[in-house]
């Protein structure tokens, strides 16, 4: 199990990984926290010929406060994000969702902008983005390009970055007054990708819904907007049978495999149950005094 | 395809250089290159948490890094913990909790511990229990494990509040 | 000198294993440097059933840095193959059981076909493994597809493509054993109850993979073998007889080892491959598993299907057992029948059952063969057994304890002759023990019976699922045929031990010292053990069925005893005293009752010595030394009663388990706290398998859990908070009324487990009859919506 030979660059400014992208596409991959990347180049299951290191350029990791959102770097660390107050304030649902990844020596390395890249249809950060309606901004030769979290992902493992451009940063709503969040999971063991996991953000008026955002990871070829579900919650408030009745069209929204760990209509029972307790306890984080 | 370059790093505080190839595994540099086989390696693909080494101060998988990548980086491996043969009070804990048997997975666990512990020794006893979840133990059931670094961080914790 | 040293066996004495491994400076065999090693990489069949066409090395020998690159073909009639009966049984057994093996030999790297994905077919030696495995990757193979025989039905069809031509057949062994008339006791039985049970494919899973290194020294004639080996006896044997070497000209060493618990315990071909390499290229070679190899290659485990009829009365006495089961051997069998023989001598377990038949068919199929595990071939037996028992309490409406106590071998009928044959070949004997008394123990541990079904009922008044789940077995250890120990006094008083017997993390070096200790009256630091080294032994047998402490602490007594006799030989001609009167103390020998006249034993063997000035008495030979055989006279019986309280989320299926409880009976306990430390190790291992492990393959043959990201180990996470209670009656079959341990703890997990899941969903009338319990399973029986659960109508 030994990564077949590559040659490793580790350009120290964005402008060189662009350039480099352009001069060794498609057969350079960038490498970012290797979390996922590393295991599957030691299997042999991927070999580029290049591997583009973006662990030295400074301008790419960062947290910053742009008034209505956080603007994070992509190889922001999601340990992190993970100690990071501004995070934790004003974007919860990120927060919350980053203590599910993995375990802390993965953490140490792994980044947003990785996870979120690679787009493993289990992982956490693109459930998050998805829900949040996160902007995720791509560079190339052209400059910069935004795209939405919703036409970013393209299925398992795909996502709408090109293969000159590269995911730089992403920008990240502030979770507006009177919301609250919840990322709940279900995996087999600590730390591993969910059966099922769903993010939930809810903003209350009073006690009833102006906004509700849902989004399901681990039950489709990608992160999956639970927008039957989040309709529903805006119809019929959050009474335990409409958050009952947004977790049954939850699990018939979503369209989840079956492999080894996990049938399908496991998966969609899961989806149910997680959507439950995510709006649950998003809905408690909301009336909680901050 | 000869592909080595040269590869500066502090390992346990002390400066070397070795060669490594863009594509040499960090936890095989050590071993192989630097001879410290302290340092296990058990999956390789970031799973079992073996071969956990202390990159510029935080638990990381040494089989998930390249070499190449530590140029310049201070390393922490098992082999630094004790001090002129006396052994680091998290290594005495682990003795007494009877926290190994095989001792293979011991470095990565004593690695992990160390991190989850001087990043916060508040956690709770859970919080502990689900961070030395980060590394696989076949042997003790783990029991002597949490208890060993909730005992050290305990330890740490007091040592904070008396200094 | 000390005044009085204490008795060692019994202390929780810390391990003095310890320090080097929590150092880092364990000496495992993937740790070794030898100027000019080469290093091995090994490719493997993608095709789980395939005939050879042709392997074209030339890329692979012309690439970088490679050494040698060879297939099957090279070593053709050049290296024999890992015979089938590198196991053998005793006459004793073979008479009392109707047997019908024909084990498969075992090619180093087949010629002529694939039997399972993963099994070798060339290997290339280059000056680092990513040279050899980039090699690997130009080999050129091409391959002519079988039809895969993907599991034991399809091994047994009519027409099925056979494995091995030359067995005619896809079967290893058919085992038949009776005791009673089983077809009158079930024609008779006023209940019966008839049930298949299945016990998934999982496997040991060290955190160490396999690895070996090996070096020829041409000028001594010397091949020293380093192999990460339960076994290395049995390594060395099987090396010397491919490489036609003289068993002492080989020495294999198991270093540091990290786990094996069975997956270890007999000789793969890549120890042979690996030493004849170092041999002839004259340089060290080097070969460590890595993790995929490991799950694709190493051996796997359980794999047990029972098709199980039970008889019995209105009272739940157990009448009868019937029972048609079959072993998924793979593609070879590599320790014979072992797995399935103890699968016929346990199911009765701590039952007073009079009737039983049994027949085991051992299969051959397209998958890595299957070699002992941890418990081999009882877990699999028990869970059949123990949720047999479970399901006729239930047909009765009785609690499944009380269905156990009634039917119990009680501590009166000690010992018990069981009416079966062990496989030593001797009639199987319960020694000791009492069975009732360890289940009414972990049913008090976990608040006793009565409140629990208290707390039962209002759980669920509440809407809440717990159960409790139990798991009861014997277990034969301390097997022969045989353990060799070496004893000798060092010049410097010490005592020096080696035995055959291996460790992989046990801490055999302490227990030895413990008893060593003892049966000297030395200091335990005055006691030096050397394990798993071939040179120190001459026959040894190795590491595995919970067996260790039993043999080789019989080998050492063995040998001590035979010096001890020139000891006090010579102490009585030192102290001008009658031997009678003498008694090991102090580290020495000295008079009874008189302090001042003793001699330590640096002195003994300067007067034991060879030549001019010895003092050894007329007719003493020279020397303090002695080689010995334990023999055990057969297998003494451990025994346990497991005991868990789960939780059911109605909403998930997830499964909590609140307290797993094991009372465990391993005689005489030489170090409580490593003996505590064995049956936990032991009980989380039985809970990987009951609920996350699994080695699964698709119809096609290909193994779909190639790593540990699909192979589920438990973590830190998954462990409950773990009671172990012993009860020490001490074994009446050796002289330190010890049992073995080392496998126990496994055993009853993943049925304790099951029960408590079924007993949670007794509303349901749930029953699990297959391993692992699956959390979708267990969520289904609530019906399909989350949040409203569908009790059936009771039937």
């Amino acid at each position: 199990m030994k990564p077949a030979p590559f040659v490793h660059v580790a350009p120290g400014s964005l402008a060189e990984v662009v350039a480099l992208l352009a001069e060794h596409a498609p057969d350079a991959r960038p490498l970012a926290g290797g979390q996922s990347l590393v295991p599957v180049m030691n299997f042999r299951l991927s070999r580029p010929s290049v591997l583009i290191d973006l662990n030295r350029v400074p301008e790419l990791a960062y947290i910053r406060d742009d008034g209505t959102h956080l603007t994070v770097g992509a190889m922001t660390r999601q340990r992190t994000l993970e100690n990071s107050d501004l995070v934790r304030k004003a974007a919860p649902l990120l927060h919350a969702a980053t203590l599910n990844i993995g375990h802390l020596p993965i953490r140490s390395r792994g980044t947003i902008g990785g996870s979120l890249s690679n787009a493993d249809p289990a992982a956490e950060d693109p459930a998050v983005v998805l829900a949040l309606d996160c902007v995720m901004v791509l560079h190339g030769p052209s400059g910069e390009r935004r795209v939405a979290a919703a036409d970013f992902f393209e299925g398992v493992l795909a996502t709408a970055t090109g293969p000159d451009e590269l995911l730089v940063a992403i920008e990240v709503p502030k979770a507006p007054a009177n919301s609250g969040s919840a990322f709940v999971e279900i995996a087999r063991r600590h730390g591993d990708f969910a059966l099922a996991g769903v993010a939930a953000q809810v903003t209350l008026s009073g006690d009833g819904p102006v906004s509700v955002q849902l989004a399901a990871c681990g039950v489709g070829p990608g992160p999956v907007r639970l927008s039957g579900a989040e309709a529903e919650i805006l119809d019929h408030g959050l009474s335990e049978a409409a958050i009952r009745a947004a977790a049954r069209i939850a699990a018939a929204e979503v369209d989840p495999d079956t492999d080894l760990h996990a049938t399908a209509a496991y998966r969609r029972r899961l989806t149910a149950a997680m959507t439950r307790r995510a709006l649950l306890q998003a809905v408690e984080n909301a009336k909680a005094p901050s | 395809m000869t592909d080595f370059r040269p590869v500066t790093l502090t390992v346990n505080g002390r400066p070397h250089t070795g060669s490594a190839e863009s594509r040499t595994l960090l936890a095989d540099f050590l071993r192989d290159g630097l001879g410290l086989t302290g340092t296990h390696v058990g999956c390789e693909h970031g799973v079992c948490g073996a071969c956990t080494v202390m990159v510029d101060g935080e638990a990381v998988r040494s089989c998930l890094m390249f070499a190449v990548q530590a140029d310049g980086a201070e390393i922490g491996t098992i082999e630094g913990l004790a001090k002129g043969g006396e052994m680091h009070p998290l290594q005495k804990l682990f003795s007494e909790h009877h926290a190994l048997q095989c001792g293979f997975c011991t470095p990565g666990m004593l690695m992990t511990a160390m991190d989850l512990v001087h990043s916060n020794p508040d956690r709770t006893p859970q919080e502990f229990r689900d961070g030395m979840s980060a590394a696989l133990c076949r042997c003790t059931g783990y029991e002597g494990i949490v208890n060993a670094v909730i005992e050290y961080a305990a330890m740490v914790k007091a040592e904070a509040a008396d200094g | 000198m000390a005044e009085s040293i204490p008795g060692y066996i019994g202390q929780s004495v810390p391990r003095r294993e310890d320090r080097h491994l929590l150092l880092g400076e364990g000496a495992f065999v993937a740790d070794m440097q030898l100027p000019g090693m080469l290093h091995v990489a090994i490719a493997r069949s993608q095709f789980p059933h395939a005939t050879i066409k042709g392997i074209d090395l030339a890329a692979a020998r012309a690439a970088e840095g490679v050494e040698l690159a060879i297939s099957g073909a090279d070593i053709h009639g050049v290296l024999p193959p890992i015979s089938g009966m590198q196991v053998t049984t005793p006459q004793g057994w073979r008479d009392r059981v109707d047997t019908d093996i024909l084990i498969p030999d075992q090619p180093l790297i087949p010629h002529d076909k694939m039997r399972f994905v993963g099994e070798p077919y060339a290997l290339v030696v280059a000056e680092s493994r990513y040279l050899a495995e980039d090699a690997v990757e130009l080999i050129e193979a091409d391959f002519d597809p079988l039809p895969p025989v993907a599991g034991p039905d399809a091994a047994l069809a009519d027409g099925a493509a056979l494995l091995h031509d030359v067995l005619g057949r896809n079967i290893a062994a058919i085992l038949h054993t009776t005791k009673g008339d089983g077809a009158k006791a079930l024609d008779t039985a006023p209940h019966r109850l008839k049930r298949r049970f299945n016990h998934h494919r999982y496997a040991a899973m060290p955190m160490e993979c396999r690895g070996v290194v090996a070096d020829y020294d041409a000028r001594r004639d010397i091949l020293t073998v380093w192999s990460s080996s339960q076994v290395v006896h049995w390594v060395r044997r099987e090396v010397a007889n491919a490489l036609d070497m003289p068993e002492e000209r080989v020495i294999c060493i198991a270093p540091d080892v990290g786990g094996g618990f069975g997956v270890k315990g007999h000789c793969y071909p890549e120890d042979i491959l690996v030493a004849y390499l170092a041999k002839r290229l004259g340089r060290p070679v080097k070969w460590i598993e890595d993790r995929h190899e490991h799950l694709l290659n190493a051996a796997h485990s359980r794999d047990i299907a029972f098709d199980f009829e039970i008889g019995f009365d209105d009272d739940g006495r157990i009448l009868v057992v019937d029972t048609d089961f079959v072993v998924d051997s793979g593609a070879y069998s590599p320790v014979g029948a072992g797995i399935a023989g103890n699968s016929v001598a346990h199911m009765l377990g701590p039952y007073d059952i009079p009737n039983y038949e049994c027949t085991c068919t051992v299969a051959l199929t397209n998958r890595v063969p299957n070699a002992p595990y941890r418990g081999a071939g009882r877990p699999e037996a028990v869970f059949a057994m123990e949720r047999a028992v479970d399901l006729v309490a239930n047909a009765l409406g009785l609690d499944p304890a009380e269905v156990r106590l009634r039917n119990m071998i009680p501590p009166e009928a000690m010992p018990y002759e069981v009416g079966l044959t062990y496989r030593d070949g001797v009639p199987m004997v319960y020694d000791s023990g009492d069975y009732p008394k360890a289940l009414r123990a972990a049913l008090e541990e976990l608040g006793g019976l009565e409140a629990f079904r208290a707390r039962q009922k209002q759980a669920l008044a509440e809407g809440r699922y717990i159960g409790l789940g139990l798991g009861c077995y014997v277990e034969g250890t301390g097997v022969g045929p045989f353990e060799g120990a070496s004893v000798k006094i060092d010049p410097s008083g010490k005592i020096m031990v080696a035995t055959g017997a291996c460790a992989q993390g046990q801490g055999h070096e302490t227990v030895f010292a413990q008893m060593a200790a003892d049966m000297w009256k030395v200091p335990i630091d005055d006691v030096y053990v050397t394990v798993g080294d071939t040179s120190q032994v001459t026959q040894g047998y190795g590491t595995i069925a919970s067996r260790s402490t039993v043999t080789a602490s019989g080998a050492i007594k063995g040998a001590s005893d035979r010096i001890q006799e020139k000891v006090f030989a010579i102490g009585a001609e030192l102290l001008e005293a009658a031997e009678n009167d003498l008694e090991l103390r102090d580290g020495g020998i000295g008079v009874r009752g008189v302090p001042e006249l003793h001699r330590t034993y640096r002195e003994i063997a300067k007067a034991a010595k060879p030549g001019w000035d010895h003092q050894r008495p007329e007719g003493t030979e020279a020397g303090l030394e002695a080689v010995s055989y334990y023999e055990p006279p057969t297998v003494t019986w451990a025994y346990a009663s497991g005991a868990a309280i789960v939780e059911i989320d109605p909403e998930t299926g997830r499964v909590t388990i609140e307290r797993l409880v094991e009372v465990h009976d391993a005689g005489v306990l030489v170090n409580p706290a490593m003996a505590d430390g064995q049956v936990k190790g032991g009980l989380v291992q039985g809970l990987g398998g009951g609920l996350f492990e699994e080695l699964a393959y698709d119809d096609f043959g290909q193994l779909t859990t190639g790593s540990l990201m699909d192979y589920l180990l438990p973590t830190a996470s998954d462990v409950p908070p773990i009671t172990v209670l012993h009860q020490e009656v001490p074994s009446p079959l050796n002289a330190f009324g010890v049992k073995g341990l080392g496998e126990g703890g496994a055993i009853a997990p993943p049925v304790v487990i099951a029960n408590a899941v079924c007993d949670a969903l007794r509303p349901f009338g749930a029953e699990l009859n297959s391993t692992p319990v699956r959390w979708g399973d267990v969520a289904a029986f609530f019906g399909d919506d989350p949040f409203e659960i569908s009790e059936p109508s009771p039937a």
